[in-house]
């Protein structure tokens, strides 16, 4: 199958006939140090197949048990969505053949799942908010990674062999499975992707999971349908599977309503299956049939006892959590007393934490905003890597900005300062050093500088004998330019008036 | 010197600390048993005389030296292949399996080890635990010591005819729905049933992960009490293990009284379908026991009639899931069909040549019951009717301490007879089932012969779960009662196996 050979609407001309209907199951890696069911190390990017143990391969005679750390960030992420918590749940095993799967079955829940009927409020960029509700959150385990080598898809079909790779086989997953959302309209894909960057902060913020969606931290599945406007009944719906970054969610979501509503339109019934998204084209093509009697045969897992919860443990848990992240981000910008806008344009610089620690640190809201959102953002860029990334420590910032607040520095030397440290050329202090950066504060080659710009502009400095006070700014400039910036212009500018006994 | 095969493990544990004779000693005579007559049994798989003898060398090293040594260091043992060891292979009695070796040993192997007792081997077994014959192991059938041309049980008939033959003082078994008491019935030896939790389950190759339990085989009560001892105990890698201490089972069986002791007949489980030999035999028991100060109380269990049903629902349920990792992916069998094969027909050849016709035939039953709108009526109805048996028990066992009932309807029969019709098979299972469904235990110990046929009769106690010491303790004293109206113990009588050249 080729992709992007769909017919598709124009959004706007979708919109006007249909309304959407979303669904999300979103899968969160914990971040726990073993795996689900076993003492294997849970980490990423290891040499294949070294992260196992008898029971993450399946071989005969092993015997799964519960890793209790991952059972509480499945409480922790329950009473995060504003679950219900189960007093008593079951794990279920998932039949289905498949070589990722080392039993051929998966451990998850079915009927009992560790929380559910939840509901967290997502606010779009022009803070409008909508209440997404959370059918439930359940605990199971991840496959392992297949890689089919040959063929022209990179899907099993076709492929010479395939390479498994069960580190990731057993790793803890919590799956977050929204109630259908209606209402959303128009804004369905920017409230899709609104809504799994508010999962991955929030599982983020509990510190349960590392949150990073191009590891596979955070991977999304989104459901679409599209009924006529004033029609209660939903129509047929599409699940697009792994849709793994926020950029992709949104463009995935977008795509599906066109595509829907295309087919629609042309009489013809959707298809209930499963679709892959190719970023490449930005487009989805057909998955596999999926419908809703695709038999795992579930039964509750005989080898694993009940997980059993209690309102003492929950509680205790529930007191451990850390602010949600809209109550923490109301907090920050009434302390810091940023604009919206520019509390907005912080966040989504993802510099958010970075400034608060650096306001802890002593640095003032409004120069920390600078730092973060200026030199350290621009760098990183640069470097493409986030900026928190770039390793700038708040204690860094502190001491740029001290030296500037004692005007051993100016601004813009503070930027050669910055990029000394982060060459590893030492502490902001020992740059200054190195480099020869400090303002120049001995007058005796000021004075010199000074005298050799009055004498190249006899004019100007007549002007301002003459009272033309303003024109020593062409002086100043001079001056700053002998010195090659390293002069205080403060200084200067009073230096010049002194050597022409005019009076500031 | 006297034949060091004829004596108990408690009087080999005796002559061994008294150094009468050395572990060494102990251990060759039972190589050499194996030699001579295994030839006619095939209750072996696999004989470990290297390790055996290494061990055995190093426990008189031990006790020479006058360490502190378990006191059946050195009690030689032999294991049921559906349990796992290292440095032996491990087949489940299954062509799937062969030539596979277990990278880690099963928990009771683990313990068997730190007693030091030498390893003789691994016996045969119906494939994957599922027969009551041992006609269905991959490897041939397992001949009864009392008349060759019959079954010795299943699914553990390798472990008891092993030791119906003075081939291994003791051996573990597996019980899923009475592979252990069953073969010790039909082969005049003792067999017990754990509490379900009793003992770890890890490294037992799963059949019915709900019903499976590992358990002693020996010749006298007291030693299934000095093994199981070893065996029992929490284990946190089998997260269905009790945490219950193992409990006094050796002194339950020395003490072995039962005056004022409550006996019930279970109504159910006598009458049509049990062998005339077989209930006269347990009339006897029956009286013996009154003798000794027992009450004899008659129960009713009403839902026993359907046990049978459910048992062949749930067991084949959980065993179709259990058996889905053998697919050839990453262990034992691999078969390739001919052309360009995808995965899926590589599993399905696979499992066409590695399965015999009796596991397929459970793998098919057990994935039509747990199917989508067959599940309720078919698993859920089992659960159902697995509680009406445990309420059917919890309501005897207020009338009685102890039950009793023959351990299977009918002695030995013959090979090949019961092969065509699976019905006929699994109707021999009857008595033993339920304690499996409830997870209570069940001891089965030597009744006499029957007069028809002059074949063992097997006598059943069943105890509430965690009190398997009272099963120690009834069956010691019937034990030692018939021994007395005998004169000896019952396999003193089995006819002198024929020696067949071309032993192991």
């Amino acid at each position: 199958m080729t992709a992007g050979t769909d017919e598709v609407l124009s959004f706007d001309e979708a919109m006007e006939k249909y309304d959407p209907v979303l669904g999300f199951e979103v899968h969160v890696e914990l971040n726990t140090r073993t795996k689900m069911f076993s003492s294997a190390p849970n980490a990423f990017g290891d040499v294949p197949n070294t992260n196992v143990t008898p029971v993450d391969l399946g071989l005969p005679g092993v015997l799964p048990v519960v890793n209790g750390v991952a059972v509480e960030s499945a409480i922790k992420i329950g009473l995060a969505l504003n679950c219900s918590i189960a007093e008593k749940c079951y794990f279920a095993r998932k039949n289905y053949f498949y070589p990722d799967t080392p039993k051929n079955f998966q451990t998850s829940q079915f009927e009992d799942p560790i929380a559910y009927d939840g509901s967290i409020d997502i606010e779009l960029a022009d803070g409008t908010v909508f209440t997404v509700e959370i059918e439930r959150a359940h605990m199971e385990e991840d496959a392992g990674k297949l890689t089919h080598v040959g063929g022209s898809t990179g899907r099993i079909q076709g492929a010479e062999y395939s390479l498994v790779d069960y580190n990731r086989a057993g790793v803890p997953l919590i799956e977050i499975v929204t109630k259908p959302i209606e209402g959303a309209g128009a804004r369905a894909p920017e409230l899709a992707k609104a809504y799994v960057a508010a999962i991955r902060e929030i599982v983020k913020n509990l510190g349960v999971s590392d949150a990073r969606m191009e590891r596979g931290n955070v991977r999304c599945d989104a459901n679409v349908s599209l009924r006529p406007h004033g029609r209660e009944q939903f129509g047929t719906r599409t699940e697009t599977k792994n849709v793994n970054s926020l950029r992709a969610v949104e463009h995935a979501v977008r795509y599906e309503i066109q595509r829907h509503a295309a087919v629609l339109d042309s009489g013809t019934p959707i298809l209930q299956e499963t679709r892959h998204w190719h970023e490449d084209t930005r487009s989805t093509t057909s998955g596999r049939p999926k419908s809703d009697a695709d038999d795992y045969r579930y039964f509750p897992e005989p080898d694993l006892v009940p997980v059993v919860t209690d309102e003492a443990w929950i509680e205790t848990l529930r007191a451990s959590l850390p602010e949600p992240p809209a109550e923490r981000r109301k907090r920050l910008q009434a302390d810091w007393g940023y604009s919206d806008a520019e509390f907005r344009d912080v966040v989504n610089a993802g510099v958010m934490t970075s400034i608060e620690d650096t306001v802890a640190a002593g640095v003032g809201a409004v120069a920390a905003r600078k730092w973060w959102m200026g030199e350290i953002s621009r760098r990183a860029k640069l470097a493409d890597v986030e900026p928190s990334e770039l390793g700038v420590t708040p204690e860094l910032v502190v001491e740029l900005q001290g030296l500037i607040d004692a005007g051993k520095i100016n601004d813009k030397l503070s930027r050669d300062v910055l990029d000394g440290v982060l060459a590893g050329e030492g502490t902001p202090a020992e740059v200054v050093e190195q480099r020869g950066l400090a303002v120049v504060s001995d007058d005796g080659p000021l004075l010199d500088a000074i005298d050799g710009a009055l004498a190249a502009q006899p004019d100007v400095a007549d002007k301002i004998r003459g009272g033309k006070i303003q024109a020593v700014g062409a002086i100043v400039g001079g001056v700053m330019k002998a010195t090659r910036g390293q002069a205080d212009a403060g200084r200067v500018r009073e230096l010049i008036l002194q050597r022409l006994g005019v009076e500031g | 010197m006297t034949d060091l095969t004829r004596f108990s493990a408690d009087a080999l544990s005796r002559k061994l600390a008294s150094k009468e004779v050395s572990a060494v000693e102990v251990t060759q005579a039972h190589l050499d048993r194996i030699d001579a007559v295994d030839g006619a049994i095939n209750a072996f798989l696999h004989v470990n005389a290297d390790e055996a003898l290494r061990v055995a060398a190093e426990v008189d090293r031990a006790r020479a030296g006058a360490e502190t040594l378990h006191p059946l260091a050195g009690v030689p043992i032999a294991v049921k292949d559906l349990i796992v060891t290292r440095g032996q292979p491990t087949t489940a009695g299954s062509k799937i399996l062969e030539g596979w070796q277990s990278p880690y040993d099963a928990t009771v192997v683990s313990k068997l080890r730190a007693a030091r007792m030498p390893l003789l081997g691994k016996t045969n077994l119906d494939e994957f635990a599922m027969g009551s014959s041992t006609e269905h192991s991959a490897y041939g059938p397992t001949r009864n010591p009392w008349d060759l041309d019959r079954i010795p049980g299943g699914s553990g008939g390798g472990s008891a005819a092993a030791v119906a033959a003075f081939e291994a003082p003791l051996a573990l078994g597996t019980d899923t729905g009475g592979s252990i008491r069953q073969p010790g019935a039909v082969t005049g030896t003792v067999g017990v049933k754990p509490t379900y939790g009793g003992v770890s389950r890890y490294g037992a190759i799963a059949m019915a992960s709900s019903l499976d339990q590992i358990g002693p085989v020996s010749r006298t009560v007291l030693d299934s009490a000095l093994l199981h001892e070893v065996i029992g105990g929490h284990d946190p890698q089998d997260s269905t293990s009790l945490t219950d201490p193992v409990g006094a089972l050796v002194e339950a069986a020395r003490r072995g009284e039962v005056e004022g002791m409550r006996i019930g007949v279970i109504k159910e489980l006598q009458g049509e379908g049990y062998q005339a030999g077989v209930l006269t035999r347990f009339q006897e028991a029956l009286e013996l026991l009154r003798s000794a100060g027992a009450e004899i109380v008659e129960v009713s269990c009403p839902n026993f009639r359907y046990a049978l049903g459910a048992y062949y629902l749930i067991m084949p349920s959980e065993a179709s899931s259990n058996l889905a990792k053998y697919d050839g992916v990453r262990f034992g069998l691999r078969v390739v069909p001919d052309g360009a094969p995808t995965i899926e027909r590589v599993m399905g050849a696979t499992r066409a040549a590695g399965f015999g016709d009796e596991v397929k035939r459970r793998i098919i039953l057990g994935t039509y019951a747990l199917s989508a709108g067959y599940y309720d009526a078919y698993y859920g109805s089992a659960q159902q009717v697995r509680t009406l048996i445990q309420r059917d028990f919890a309501a005897a066992f207020e009338q009685a301490d102890v039950l009793i009932s023959p351990t299977a309807p009918t002695t030995a029969f013959k090979l090949g007879e019961k092969l065509g019709d699976p019905l006929a098979m699994y109707l021999n299972d009857v008595a033993t089932i339920p304690a499996n469904l409830a997870g209570i235990p069940g001891l089965s110990v030597p009744g006499g012969l029957a007069d028809e046929d002059g074949l063992p009769v097997g006598i059943q106690f069943l105890a509430p779960a965690r009190q398997d010491a009272r099963l120690y303790r009834v069956g010691a004293v019937l034990e030692a009662l018939l021994e007395e109206s005998w004169g000896g113990p019952l396999l003193s009588r089995a006819p002198e196996i024929t020696e067949i050249a071309g032993g192991k």
